[in-house]
């Protein structure tokens, strides 16, 4: 079968001794990152990028390592959800619902296993939904003339301001910004420059990694100044780790309902692993035959909103390979890392570059496995983690994100351009404005206006070619009612705050 | 005022100065039917039509940091200003000491163990990032010429 040949190719890549070694160390990292409250997955893979790129992996390297730390971000994020009663990253917010009053009731062992058996059957799952969807996605995809392309970076906006933000016109503004910037520059049709000012370091346009680690990593230093002592974690004993078989066994339908929920709106663009452990999370709550116990320390509670969480991951990545387009935050801040690298992702990547998509696929079945031994059997050393202190670990986050971005150009004027971008983070988030909208909008920026003009040149000006297809139509709809429909909804569905993946 | 009005007044103001340079950016005589403005012109627009919201229909003002954090806040950013402006010179080594050592401060009032956590990141980060990663940090200051 052709599907086990590109498998093959793939593990063949996989299996080196350095892609080995680094997903490895990319798991070990990601789950420290993930577990580590303040470092989540998108800022925790936007600072290590820089280093990525620095080291000169080759492509595919620099792939298994990076997503090895998304997947382990995921898996970790859940260890300070449980034990400490704070998220260590945006999709680990529903855990701790369930999960620390588990852990207040002496059952901490038991939810870091179940959490970790459900991550492990999520983020599997999907990884396999990857495999047999985004091949089928890939051929969807030669469908696309500039006209859908245009339509397609729409919806991706449309939606990720619809269902993943408050407030539509802030998520609006947000992705303005980011378009807008991403417009500085030479312009690729004429050759002129556009909006620098005259300076000399505008010309090559902003670099994407200096606006993603400022937006993510720096402002996060802010935040974490200011908030410094409001929250008093009283942390739980972790003791003996056994597993629980029976929490496991009666949990099984609903972590293959909370991945199957989770891969679905991570499939979405604009979704994400928020999104996904946020509704498996409810649910599981609503078909339950005694939905108060939720909140109280039922394991359902802890497996739903994790298979959730890591199936949405898995699922993100496939529009992300197929289309180009980013269903998350840190999808987009991994976008960041394939354009870095010269890779165009979308239909043409699964053709040309089999070697790269199928070892990345490959690297994450291997993962997958890594993961489950680090974060079961070997989930204590990670709690240690949790002790490291914040005047530590934040100065620490700080100096590393600067070496990386210097590393990348030597220059003061980026460092300083990524403190701009920090400090406007802080301001935005304090605003509840989204910030992934605007690195969506500086990474596609560029992409949708050429398409744009592409289609404009194919029609010699006429506006109507942007409808002129019924896939086209079918995106604008799309775009239009996921941007439209969830000011109906919310009423019905009240979000968890300030989604960033 | 409410703070989501004068993110929107500012939000505002950026688009209309932003359509107004796009308005000035130079075609050539290599032109496609849409040409380069437009699409600047599209963005500075959506950003101009959504800034209205805001300012017409505000969303509860955040919590902002009390004064002392502001400082706090302010200083952290004078000293990652700092930082960014004297790592070519001054090297890794001590440029990162003390900004390492001055946002360790910020966090937690200790100076002896902020100068401690200062010191030991430097020497840290750099060892692995030149002998494990295989950066090449320059670690010392510039004139010492080493």
């Amino acid at each position: 079968m052709e599907l086990f040949d590109l498998l093959g190719v793939g593990f063949s890549v996989a299996l080196t001794p350095q892609n080995l070694g680094l997903a490895v160390a990319g798991c070990i990292l990601g789950t420290m990152i993930g577990a580590l409250p303040g470092l989540g997955p998108s800022n925790g893979v936007a600072i290590l990028i820089p280093l990525a790129f620095s080291l000169g992996l080759d492509a595919t390297s620099s792939l298994v390592l990076m997503t090895s730390v998304y997947y382990g971000a995921m898996y970790g994020g859940r260890i300070s959800s449980i034990l400490l009663n704070i998220p260590g990253d945006e999709p680990a917010l529903m855990t701790t619902l369930d999960g620390y009053p588990m852990a207040k009731q002496g059952k901490a062992a038991d939810a870091l296993v179940l959490s970790g058996v459900a991550s492990f059957v999520g983020a599997m799952i999907a990884t396999l939904g990857l495999i047999l969807l985004a091949p089928l996605l890939s051929k969807i995809a030669y469908l696309f003339g500039p006209a859908e392309y245009f339509a397609l970076f729409l919806l991706a906006f449309c939606t990720l301001g619809g269902i993943a933000s408050n407030n539509q016109a802030k998520a609006a503004i947000a992705a303005a910004i980011g378009l807008g910037l991403s417009m500085i520059g030479l312009d690729g049709n004429t050759g002129m420059s556009r909006l620098t000012f005259g300076s000399l370091h505008l010309l090559e346009g902003i670099d994407f990694l200096v606006a993603i680690v400022g937006l993510f990593a720096v402002s996060e230093v802010f935040i974490f100044i200011e908030s410094q002592g409001k929250e008093s974690a009283v942390g739980v004993k972790l003791g003996k780790i056994a597993i629980p078989w029976k929490d496991i066994v009666a949990t099984r339908w609903t972590m293959l309902r909370g991945t199957a929920i989770g891969f679905v709106a991570g499939v979405l663009p604009g979704a994400g692993a928020s999104l996904g452990s946020f509704l498996a999370y409810m649910a599981e709550k609503r078909i339950a035959k005694d939905p108060e116990k939720f909140g109280t320390g039922d394991p359902r509670g802890v497996a739903a909103p994790e298979a959730g969480n890591n199936a949405a991951a898995g699922g993100a990545l496939i529009p992300m390979l197929t289309l180009g387009v980013p269903g998350s935050g840190t999808t987009a801040v991994l976008l960041a890392l394939l354009m870095t690298l010269n890779i165009t992702p979308g239909p043409t990547l699964f053709t040309d570059r089999p070697d790269v998509v199928w070892g990345l696929i490959a690297a994450l079945l291997i993962a997958n496995v890594v993961l489950l031994i680090l974060n079961v059997p070997m989930v204590r050393v990670f709690v240690k983690i949790l002790s490291v202190p914040p005047q530590i670990l934040l100065p620490a986050v700080t100096m590393v994100s600067f070496v990386g971005i210097y590393s990348l150009s030597g220059s003061s004027f980026d460092l300083m351009m990524m403190i701009a971008f920090g400090l406007l983070g802080y301001a935005l988030r304090k605003l509840d404005v989204p910030t992934v909208p605007i690195i969506l909008g500086i990474l596609l920026g560029n992409h949708m206006e050429d398409n744009l003009r592409r289609a404009m040149v194919i029609s010699g000006g006429d506006w109507k070619i942007l409808f002129s297809s019924g896939l086209s139509i079918g995106l604008w709809i799309a775009a239009i009612g996921g941007f439209i429909a969830p000011m109906f909804l919310r009423k019905f569905l009240s979000k968890p705050q300030r989604i960033t993946d | 005022m409410k703070s989501d009005r004068l993110f929107g007044l500012i939000s505002l103001a950026v688009a209309l100065a932003y359509v107004a340079s796009a308005t000035q950016i130079q075609t050539s005589f290599i032109m496609d039917p849409l040409g380069p403005k437009s699409f600047p012109i599209i963005i500075g627009s959506v950003l101009a039509i959504a800034a209205l919201v805001p300012i017409f229909k505000p969303d509860a003002n955040p919590e902002w940091p009390s004064r002392s954090n502001t400082m706090k806040i302010a200083s952290a950013l004078i000293v990652l200003i700092g930082y960014a402006l004297v790592i070519s010179d001054l090297g890794f080594l001590i440029s990162t000491t003390i900004a390492a050592g001055l946002v360790s401060y910020q966090i937690k009032s200790n100076a002896k163990q902020a100068a401690l956590i200062g010191v030991s990141l430097a020497v840290v980060l750099y060892a692995v990032f030149n002998l494990f990663l295989g950066l090449s940090l320059v670690g010392w200051p510039k004139f010492l010429g080493l």
